[in-house]
C-alpha cells in the first residue's frame, strides 16, 4: 500500500485538540506522522494530496445504517451502501441487524465483514439483541462481540418486555457492549404512519404519539438505574421527541450511562414536511412537531445528544411510489449528513466546526468503543475525510452512490463538499474534479 | 450548557416548509381547498345550470369523452351519482373496482392509473381507502383526478353537495357566494369525526363561506386537535348544547371498518349522541338534518328523524348528481375554471 501525504490542509481533530494547519502522512493503514506545513519527514515517495483550503478531519462514523445485505440486495448492498458512505465522508458505518435473515449469529456477523462483500469503508455489525429480533430470547453477546459486533439492537423492533430488556442490559454490560434501543411502544403506534398531531388529523392519517417513544426511553432508564452496579450502557437510537430528550438529560444528571443519537431529518424537518403525502417524509420515528424539533436542536447544541446518525434506510423506487400508509419507513442519509450538518448546525446555528465533526466521528467512535478511530492522533487508523468546508452544492439523489434514491432532501443546498475519503490508508472516494 | 447563552441565541433559521406542487392538472379536484371561493361559486352555479338544461343539450357537453371510475371501496351514492352525472353529460364511463380487476392480483395504484390512461381515460374518479391516494394517482398520471373519497381524509364533492343543500334552504335564490354567504349559520358535525372524510372536507369548506362549524363527539372519535385544521372550527362535546346552537346538524356514521382496535361502548354512544325526534324537537326544531349516508338507522339517527320533515338526507343525494355534473364538466373542459388559466373558451356558450 502506498503511503499518502495530505499536504497544506487544516487539520481538525477535536478529540486530540488539534485545530491548525498540518500535513499528515498515512502509512500502512495508520497515521504515521503529523507535522507543520512542509515539515513531514517521511513523505518521500508518498502519493501527495493537495489539501490547501480544505479541512482534514477524522473519517466520519455513522453508527446507524441499514445496508440491506443479506436478503434485500435490490434496495442496497454492502458494496453500494459503503460506496455512498465513502462519498459522504464516512470511513466506518455500524450496520443494523434487520437483514434477511436477521443478523443474530456470529457467522452472519463475520460474513458481513468479509472482504468478498466489497465494502468501500469499514462495516461494524450491530447484532440483534434477541433471537430473530423477536424480543424474547437473548443472544450470546460474548460470541457476537468476538465475531466483531460493536453493539446489540433489535432496531426496527423495540424490546418491549421489561424482563427481556433487563436481561439484555445485564448481558450487554457483562459483555462490554451497549444496547441500542429503537424506542417505540408499538401498542401505542398501531397503524400509525406519521407523527400524531394536528397534521396527522388534517391528513386523515393515523398518528404515532410522542409518548410511544418517551415511555420506552423512560422505562429503559428505570432499568438502567436498577442495574446501576453493572454500569450498563443504554443508547437511544434516532431520538426524536422533547420528552425522550428530557428523560435522557435527567438520566445523565443522575450519572447513568445513557446516550442518544439524532438523525439530520429530525433536527431539520417537522411533520409539516409530509406535505401532501410525500412518502420520502415517511420514516420511523416519524418527523415530529415543531416543539420536538426545537428540543432536539437544543439537545445537540447543549451536548446532551452524543451523535449524529443517519438511519440510512434505502428502499427501491417502486416501494415508495405507493399510498402513504402502505409505504415503507425510512430515507437514505449517508450522502447528505455532512452537508446538512455543516449547513445548518455549523452555518446557521453557529455550532463550532470541531463539535459538529465530533458528533459525526469521535463521539460515535467512543460510544461503540472503536479504538483508534474518530481521531487522527499518530498511530490511529488512517481514516480521514478531506473536505471543502465552504463549498455549497445542491444535492441530487440521482448523482449519488447509494442504490436507493429515497430522500426528502432532493434539491437542498448543502455546505461542505467531500474531496477525499480515506479508509485505513486507502482512498475510498475521490471527488470527480 | 449555559442557559443564559442558549436564551440569548437567536431563534434559529430553519429550512423552508414544502411547497405544494398539487394539483398538477387544473381539472383535478383533490381537496375542497383546491377551489377558490370563486371556484366554489362557479361549481354551484354550473350545477344549477346543468340541472336545468335540456337533457339533449347537456348530453352533448362531454359526448364520447372517456371517464374512468376507479373504486377501491364499496359505494352506492357516490359511485352511482358520478356515473349518472358523467352519463348525463354524454361521457362514456367505465367502472374499475378493486374486486374485479388486476388490483386483486397486486397491481399498484400507479400502474392501474397509467393503464387507464393508456386505455384512453381522460379523467379518473377515485374512491380509495387510503388517505392521500388521489394525490398519488394525480402525480402518477397527471390526468384530471376527482377525489371521490380518500381514506379518512377528504370527500370534496360531498362537501360541495352539502353546501348546495344548505344554500338552497338557508339562502334561496342566491346567485353568488362569498365569505359572508353563511354568516350566522352554525353547522354541527356530530359523531365519528376522526374517521370521517366528509367531516374534514366540510370543516375546511363551510367556514370559508362564513359558517361556524361545531364539532361534537366523544374524545375517542373527536380529538381536540381537530380544531387546528382551519379557522372557524370549534368543539362542543355536549350534544344538546351543540343542537341548540345549530342551524344545521350533520350526523355521521360510526365507521366500524376504520376503528382499528378502538373499543367503543355503542350503547353509551347512542345515549349521548344519537339524534332522536325528541332531542330534535326540544333543542333544534328548525335545524336542517344532514347525513352523508349510509345511515345506520337506530344508531346515530332514529328512523323517525331520518324520515322526518327536517331530514335533508335524500335531497343531499339529489344534489350530489348536480354537483358532480359540474365537477365532471370542470375536469374535462375549461368550464368552471378561472378564465385566465384556460385560454380556449366558448365551447359552452
Amino acid at each position: 500500500m502506498t503511503a499518502i501525504a495530505i499536504l497544506g490542509g487544516h487539520l481538525m481533530d477535536p478529540s486530540a485538540g488539534v485545530d491548525a494547519k498540518k500535513d499528515l502522512l498515512l502509512k500502512d493503514g495508520r497515521v504515521a506522522e503529523i507535522a507543520g506545513p512542509g515539515k513531514l519527514k517521511g513523505a518521500a515517495g508518498a502519493e501527495k494530496l493537495d489539501a490547501s483550503g480544505l479541512i482534514v478531519a477524522p473519517g466520519l462514523i455513522d453508527m446507524h445504517v441499514h445496508l440491506r445485505e443479506p436478503g434485500q440486495e435490490y434496495k442496497e448492498t454492502i458494496a453500494t451502501g459503503t460506496a455512498a458512505a465513502a462519498a459522504g465522508g464516512f470511513t466506518a458505518v455500524a450496520a443494523m441487524p434487520n437483514t434477511t435473515p436477521v443478523n443474530d449469529s456470529p457467522e452472519l456477523t463475520r460474513w458481513m465483514q468479509a472482504p468478498e462483500r466489497g465494502a468501500a469503508v469499514r462495516v461494524f455489525p450491530i447484532a440483534a439483541a434477541t433471537r430473530g429480533s423477536k424480543g424474547e430470547a437473548i443472544n450470546d453477546y460474548a460470541a457476537l462481540r468476538a465475531a466483531g459486533a460493536v453493539a446489540v439492537s433489535d432496531d426496527g423492533h423495540p424490546i418491549l418486555k421489561d424482563n427481556v430488556m433487563r436481561e439484555a442490559l445485564t448481558a450487554a454490560a457483562r459483555g462490554g457492549l451497549c444496547v441500542i434501543q429503537h424506542a417505540e411502544d408499538t401498542r401505542l403506534s398501531q397503524g400509525a404512519s406519521m407523527n400524531l398531531g394536528a397534521v396527522s388529523f388534517k391528513l386523515g392519517l393515523r398518528g404515532m404519539p410522542s409518548e410511544a417513544e418517551s415511555s420506552i426511553v423512560e422505562r429503559d432508564i428505570r432499568l438502567v438505574a436498577e442495574l446501576r452496579d453493572l454500569h450498563p450502557h443504554l443508547h437511544v437510537a434516532h431520538l426524536s421527541t422533547a420528552a425522550a430528550l428530557t428523560a435522557v438529560r435527567q438520566a445523565r444528571r443522575n450519572g447513568l450511562r445513557v446516550t442518544c443519537e439524532v438523525a439530520p431529518h429530525h433536527f431539520l424537518m417537522t411533520d409539516e414536511h409530509v406535505g401532501l403525502y410525500d412518502t420520502h417524509a415517511r420514516m420511523n420515528p416519524p418527523l415530529r412537531a415543531t416543539a420536538d424539533r426545537e428540543a432536539v436542536i437544543e439537545g445537540i447544541l447543549d451536548g446532551v445528544v452524543d451523535a449524529i446518525a443517519t438511519d440510512h434506510a434505502p428502499h427501491a423506487m417502486h416501494e415508495k411510489e405507493v399510498e402513504f400508509e402502505y409505504a415503507p419507513n425510512g430515507i437514505i442519509g449517508l450522502e447528505t449528513a455532512l452537508g446538512l450538518s455543516m449547513r445548518w448546525l455549523h452555518g446557521e446555528w453557529k455550532m463550532p466546526l470541531g463539535r459538529v465533526l465530533s458528533l459525526l466521528s469521535a463521539q460515535p467512535a467512543a460510544l461503540l468503543g472503536l479504538k483508534g478511530r474518530g481521531t487522527l492522533a499518530a498511530g490511529s487508523f488512517a481514516d480521514v475525510v478531506v473536505f471543502d468546508p465552504r463549498a455549497e452544492w445542491v444535492y441530487r439523489a440521482m448523482e449519488g452512490k447509494s442504490k436507493a434514491k429515497n430522500t426528502p432532501f432532493e434539491g437542498w443546498t448543502m455546505q461542505g463538499r467531500v474531496r477525499w475519503t480515506i479508509c485505513e490508508g486507502r482512498i475510498a472516494y475521490a471527488a470527480a474534479m | 450548557m449555559n442557559p443564559a447563552q442558549s436564551t440569548a441565541r437567536r431563534k434559529p433559521a430553519t429550512p423552508p416548509p414544502p411547497v405544494s406542487v398539487f394539483p398538477f392538472n387544473s381539472g383535478s379536484l383533490l381537496s375542497v381547498s383546491d377551489l377558490t371561493l370563486e371556484g366554489v361559486g362557479r361549481v354551484l352555479t354550473r350545477a344549477t345550470e346543468l340541472e336545468q338544461m335540456s337533457p339533449l343539450r347537456r348530453g352533448s357537453i362531454l359526448a364520447k369523452r372517456r371517464l374512468a371510475l376507479l373504486f377501491y371501496e364499496s359505494s352506492t351514492r357516490t359511485r352511482t351519482s358520478f356515473e349518472l352525472a358523467a352519463k348525463a353529460l354524454g361521457a362514456d364511463t367505465t367502472l374499475v373496482s378493486s374486486l374485479s380487476s388486476s388490483i386483486e392480483k397486486g397491481e399498484s395504484l400507479k400502474d392501474t392509473g397509467l393503464t387507464l390512461r393508456a386505455l384512453g381515460a381522460e379523467g379518473i374518479i377515485l374512491r380509495h381507502p387510503s388517505s392521500g391516494a388521489a394525490w398519488l394517482l394525480e402525480a402518477s398520471t397527471r390526468l384530471p383526478v376527482i377525489n371521490a373519497g380518500d381514506g379518512m381524509h377528504e370527500h370534496p364533492t360531498q362537501a360541495l353537495l352539502d353546501l348546495r343543500t344548505l344554500v338552497m334552504h338557508l339562502r334561496p335564490g342566491l346567485r353568488e357566494v362569498n365569505d359572508q354567504t353563511l354568516a350566522g349559520v352554525t353547522v354541527s358535525i356530530v359523531g365519528d369525526v376522526l374517521h370521517s372524510r366528509v367531516a374534514r372536507s366540510n370543516m375546511l369548506l363551510l367556514p370559508r363561506l362564513g359558517a361556524r362549524v361545531l364539532l361534537c363527539g366523544p374524545k375517542e372519535l373527536l380529538p381536540d386537535m381537530a380544531t387546528s385544521s382551519g379557522p372557524g372550527i370549534e368543539i362542543e362535546r355536549d350534544f344538546e348544547t351543540a343542537l341548540r346552537a345549530s342551524t344545521a346538524v350533520m350526523m355521521l356514521r360510526i365507521q366500524a371498518e376504520r376503528l382499528a382496535g378502538l373499543k367503543l361502548d355503542l350503547n353509551d354512544y347512542k345515549g349521548k349522541y344519537q339524534l332522536t325526534g325528541q332531542l330534535l324537537a326540544t333543542h333544534a326544531p328548525k335545524a336542517l338534518v344532514l347525513h352523508p349516508g349510509p345511515i345506520i338507522r337506530g344508531m346515530e339517527i332514529t328512523a323517525g328523524v331520518a324520515d322526518g320533515p327536517q331530514s335533508m338526507i335524500l335531497e343531499q343525494v339529489m344534489h350530489g348528481v348536480a354537483i358532480r355534473m359540474a365537477v365532471v364538466e370542470r375536469a374535462l373542459t375549461s368550464a368552471g375554471r378561472p378564465a385566465a388559466q384556460e385560454p380556449k373558451k366558448g365551447d359552452l356558450a
